[in-house]
C-alpha cells in the first residue's frame, strides 16, 4: 500500500480520463460557517465539488449542489473518492469512520484538536479500507492551478515542480509564497498536519513523489517536536532520494516542555529539538534555511550545483 | 496536561495501583498533622510539573519532628526551573526490597502506544540497558503479553504476578483516560513481592478532555492563558520584551525565531488561529496588553483572504482606547495593504512589506 498508492491519480487523474482534473469531491460539514467559505473557494479556484454531508441538513442545496445527511448517500450518488472534512473535533471518529465505509480513498482531514486515541483509530480504519489520510490539524492540499482541498489561499502557488510539504499551515503559504516569487512553481502541497499523530507522515509523503518526473525538488517546511524530520533524513540516506531537497525548521528558539501552538510542536530533552533535526538534515545533505525567504536562494545554489537548473520560469 | 505526582497518583488509585500512605499539605500546620498521622521517616516532594526534582534539591527525606519545618519551608519556598510548587507531598518511606521501571507513551513515529519496562528503576530510563519495549494496541494489552514481558524481566513468583496485575490496570488507565504519556519510575518492589508507585509522572492528551471532565480539576492554568484560550488563540508566555502575534503556530515560531537571530527578546507567543478579524486581533491585543514587561509588538499576518485595512482598523481602534500604548510592527500580506499603510499613518503602528524589514526595525528601536 505504501507504494502503490498514488495521490497524483486521485487529485487530478489521467490525460484520458473523464474526468482529468475535475476529480469529485465532497465536503463534509458542507452547510458551517467554516465549511461553506472554504467549499466557495475551492470551487472558484477549479475542485470539482460534487456534493455536501451535514447530518439534518440532507435534501438541501449548496450553490447548487446536493447536500446528504450521510457519506453513504453521497458517495453512492457521486463515487466521489476524496472527501475534505470541515467537521467539529468531537465529531471527526465518527465522520471518518462513516466515510471510509462508504469508499473514500483520500480523507484530507481539516480539524484542528483532535484527539490522539481518534486519530490513530482512523488511521488503523483507512489502512484497512486501502485508504489514506491527510492531517488531521492540516490546511489540506493543492495542486496548483488546478484543485485544492482545504483552507489555503490561492494567491501563493504557482505551477511548477517543486512539492513543498509542511507541518504548518501559514508556513506552507509563506514559503510557497517566497518560491513562487523567485520563479520556482509548485506541482503539489500538502500540510502533513500540526498534531502528533499524521494520518500521511514525510516519509510516506516522499514516496508518492520519489517517482515523478514531473518533481524536480521538494521543500520540507518542519518544526520543533517529534522526528518526523529525523525519520526522513534517515529514509533520504537509505533510499538514495535522488531529487533535490531543502528543508526549514520552526521553532528553534522555543522554550523546552512547552506546547508552540500546535499540538505535536513541544520538545522534551533532545527529543524533538530543532538541533537533532539539523544534525541529522546535515547528515542527509540537506541544507537547511535560516527563515523562509531563505528557501528558494537554498534551492537555486542547490540546482545549480547539481547542474538541474532550469530557466527559473514557472512550467 | 501535565499532573502533579499527587493528582497521578490519585488516578492510579481509582485504577486499583497501589501508591504510599502520603498527605498533600500547603502549610506548616498542615505538615505536623501529616507528620503525627503518617509517622517517620517520611519524605517531603515539591509538587511541580518541571522534570529533574530529585536533581534540584526538591525531594528531602526527613527523619523526625526537628527536621520537617525547616525542610518544609526550605521546598515550600523553593523555585525550581522558574516554578514554585503547587504543595508538598508527605510522604511514608516504604522498605524497598528493589526497584522496577514501567511506561507507556504515544510512540509519535510508529504512531501507536509502547510500552517501557525495565528491572532497573530509579535511573534515567535512557541510560539502563535491560529494558523490554514493545508496541500496544488500542484494545489494551493481554495477561499473556504481559506474562512474557516479565519473564523476560527475569521476574517471578510473586514478583512477577504483582508485576502482570500493575501492568494491565495502567495500561487500561493509559488508554481509558487518553493519556499521551504515564511514567512510573520506581515503583517499589515491597517485601512479600508486592508493588507500589513512588512516583507518578501523567500527561493527559489536552484535546480529549472535553471526554473527561473529572480530570478539569486538575487543570492549572494562569488567568491570562484562560482568557487567550477562550477567544481561541494559543499563547505562551517568554521572558522578553516583543510580543509577538500571528496566525498560525508555525508562523509565529518562525517569527520568533528571527527575533531571537536579530538579538532581540520575544516575550509571548500568540497564534490567534484562522480568523483574521478586526474582533480577534483587537483581542489578541487585549490578551498582550496585559502582560507588562511588554515594549512592543510584533505582528506577523499571512493574509490570503484577509483585508489588511481590517487589521489595520483594529490596532488603531487599540490605540484609541488606550488598550495598548507601546509601538507596533506589523507585516501584514494580503488585500489593500496601501489603504491600511495609509490608515495607520501617523500612529504608533507601522507597517512593512517584508517581516525581515519589521523585526530590524523593532530591534533597533528597543536597543
Amino acid at each position: 500500500m505504501k507504494q502503490g498508492y498514488d495521490i497524483f491519480q486521485l487529485l487530478v487523474g489521467n490525460e484520458d480520463d473523464e474526468d482529468y482534473k475535475k476529480k469529485p469531491v465532497i465536503i463534509q460539514g458542507i452547510t458551517g460557517s467554516f465549511g461553506s467559505t472554504h467549499s466557495r473557494l475551492m470551487m472558484a479556484y477549479g475542485t470539482n465539488i460534487v456534493a455536501g454531508v451535514t447530518p439534518g441538513k440532507g435534501g438541501q442545496t449548496f450553490e447548487g449542489i446536493p447536500v446528504f445527511d450521510n457519506m453513504y448517500e453521497a458517495v453512492k450518488s457521486t463515487e466521489a473518492k476524496i472527501s475534505g472534512m470541515f467537521v467539529p473535533a468531537p465529531f471527526f471518529l465518527n465522520a471518518a469512520k462513516e466515510a471510509l465505509d462508504s469508499g473514500i480513498k483520500l480523507l484530507v482531514a481539516v480539524p484542528e484538536h483532535v484527539p490522539v486515541r481518534d486519530s490513530i483509530k482512523v488511521l488503523e480504519y483507512a489502512k484497512k479500507n486501502g485508504a489514506r489520510m491527510i492531517g488531521p490539524n492540516t490546511p489540506g492540499v493543492i495542486v496548483p492551478h488546478v484543485m485544492k482541498v482545504g483552507i489555503m489561499p490561492a494567491q501563493p502557488f504557482n505551477n511548477g515542480d517543486t512539492v513543498v510539504l509542511s507541518r504548518s499551515g501559514t508556513l506552507m503559504y509563506e514559503v510557497s509564497y517566497n518560491l513562487t516569487k523567485a520563479g520556482f512553481g509548485q506541482r503539489l502541497c500538502f500540510g502533513i498536519g500540526g498534531d502528533p499523530i499524521n494520518g500521511t507522515n514525510l516519509t510516506e509523503a516522499f514516496d508518492m513523489i520519489r517517482n515523478r518526473d514531473d518533481v524536480r525538488s521538494v521543500v520540507v517546511v518542519g518544526e520543533i517536536g517529534g522526528d518526523a524530520e529525523e525519520l526522513l533524513a534517515d529514509y533520504l540516506i537509505e533510499t538514495s532520494f535522488s531529487k533535490t531537497v531543502i528543508a526549514y525548521i520552526a521553532g528553534r528558539a522555543a522554550p523546552k516542555e512547552k506546547r508552540m501552538g500546535h499540538a505535536g510542536a513541544i520538545v522534551y530533552g533532545n527529543y524533538g529539538s530543532a538541533e537533532s533535526k539539523f544534525m541529522k538534515f546535515e547528515k542527509a545533505g540537506v541544507p537547511v534555511a535560516k527563515r523562509p525567504a531563505e528557501v528558494p536562494t537554498l534551492l537555486a545554489q542547490r540546482l545549480q550545483k547539481t547542474g538541474l537548473v532550469g530557466t527559473g520560469k514557472n512550467c | 496536561m501535565r499532573l502533579l505526582e499527587f493528582q497521578g497518583k490519585e488516578l492510579f488509585k481509582k485504577y486499583g495501583l497501589s501508591v504510599p500512605e502520603a498527605c498533600l499539605v500547603n502549610s506548616r500546620d498542615e505538615a505536623v498533622q501529616a507528620a503525627a498521622k503518617l509517622g517517620y521517616p517520611l519524605v517531603l516532594k515539591s509538587q511541580l510539573t518541571v522534570g529533574g526534582r530529585g536533581k534540584a534539591g526538591a525531594i528531602l527525606k526527613c527523619n523526625n519532628d526537628s527536621e520537617l519545618l525547616p525542610k518544609f519551608d526550605e521546598l515550600i519556598n523553593k523555585e525550581v526551573k522558574g516554578e514554585l510548587p503547587r504543595g508538598i507531598l508527605i510522604e511514608k518511606v516504604v522498605a524497598i526490597k528493589s526497584e522496577l521501571y514501567l511506561s507507556f507513551f504515544l510512540n509519535r513515529s510508529r504512531r501507536c502506544y509502547s510500552l517501557i519496562s525495565s528491572s532497573e528503576g530509579g535511573m534515567e530510563i535512557e541510560n539502563v540497558g535491560n529494558k523490554v519495549i514493545f508496541d500496544i494496541q488500542l484494545e489494551g494489552l493481554s495477561q499473556v503479553t504481559v506474562e512474557d514481558t516479565g519473564r523476560k524481566l527475569g521476574l517471578e513468583g510473586n514478583i512477577q504476578k504483582s508485576f502482570v496485575d500493575f501492568t494491565l490496570k495502567l495500561s487500561k488507565l493509559v488508554i481509558d483516560e487518553e493519556a499521551e504519556l504515564v511514567e512510573v519510575n520506581p515503583i517499589a518492589v515491597l517485601s512479600g513481592g508486592s508493588l507500589t508507585a513512588l512516583d507518578a509522572k501523567v500527561i493527559i492528551d489536552d484535546n480529549a478532555m472535553f471526554r473527561h471532565p473529572e480530570l478539569k480539576k486538575y487543570q492549572h492554568i494562569s488567568e491570562l492563558e484562560e482568557q487567550a484560550s477562550k477567544s481561541g488563540f494559543s499563547l505562551v508566555e517568554l521572558d522578553g520584551d516583543i510580543a509577538i502575534i500571528g496566525n498560525g503556530a508555525g508562523l509565529v515560531m518562525s517569527t520568533v525565531d528571527m527575533v531571537t537571530d536579530a538579538g532581540g527578546k520575544a516575550g509571548s507567543f500568540l497564534d490567534f488561529g484562522g480568523r483574521a478579524t478586526t474582533e480577534t486581533i483587537y483581542e489578541a491585543l487585549k490578551v498582550i496588553s496585559r502582560i507588562k514587561r511588554i515594549r512592543a509588538i510584533l505582528v506577523n499576518l499571512f493574509g490570503g483572504i484577509v483585508k489588511t485595512n481590517l487589521v489595520a482598523q483594529a490596532i488603531l481602534d487599540a490605540y484609541k482606547n488606550n488598550l495598548i500604548d507601546v509601538p507596533v510592527f506589523a507585516r501584514i500580506t494580503g488585500a489593500e495593504s496601501d489603504k491600511a499603510k495609509a490608515m495607520l499613518g501617523g500612529s504608533q503602528a507601522k507597517l512593512y512589506d517584508t517581516v525581515e524589514e519589521a523585526i530590524h526595525e523593532v530591534v533597533l528601536q528597543l536597543s
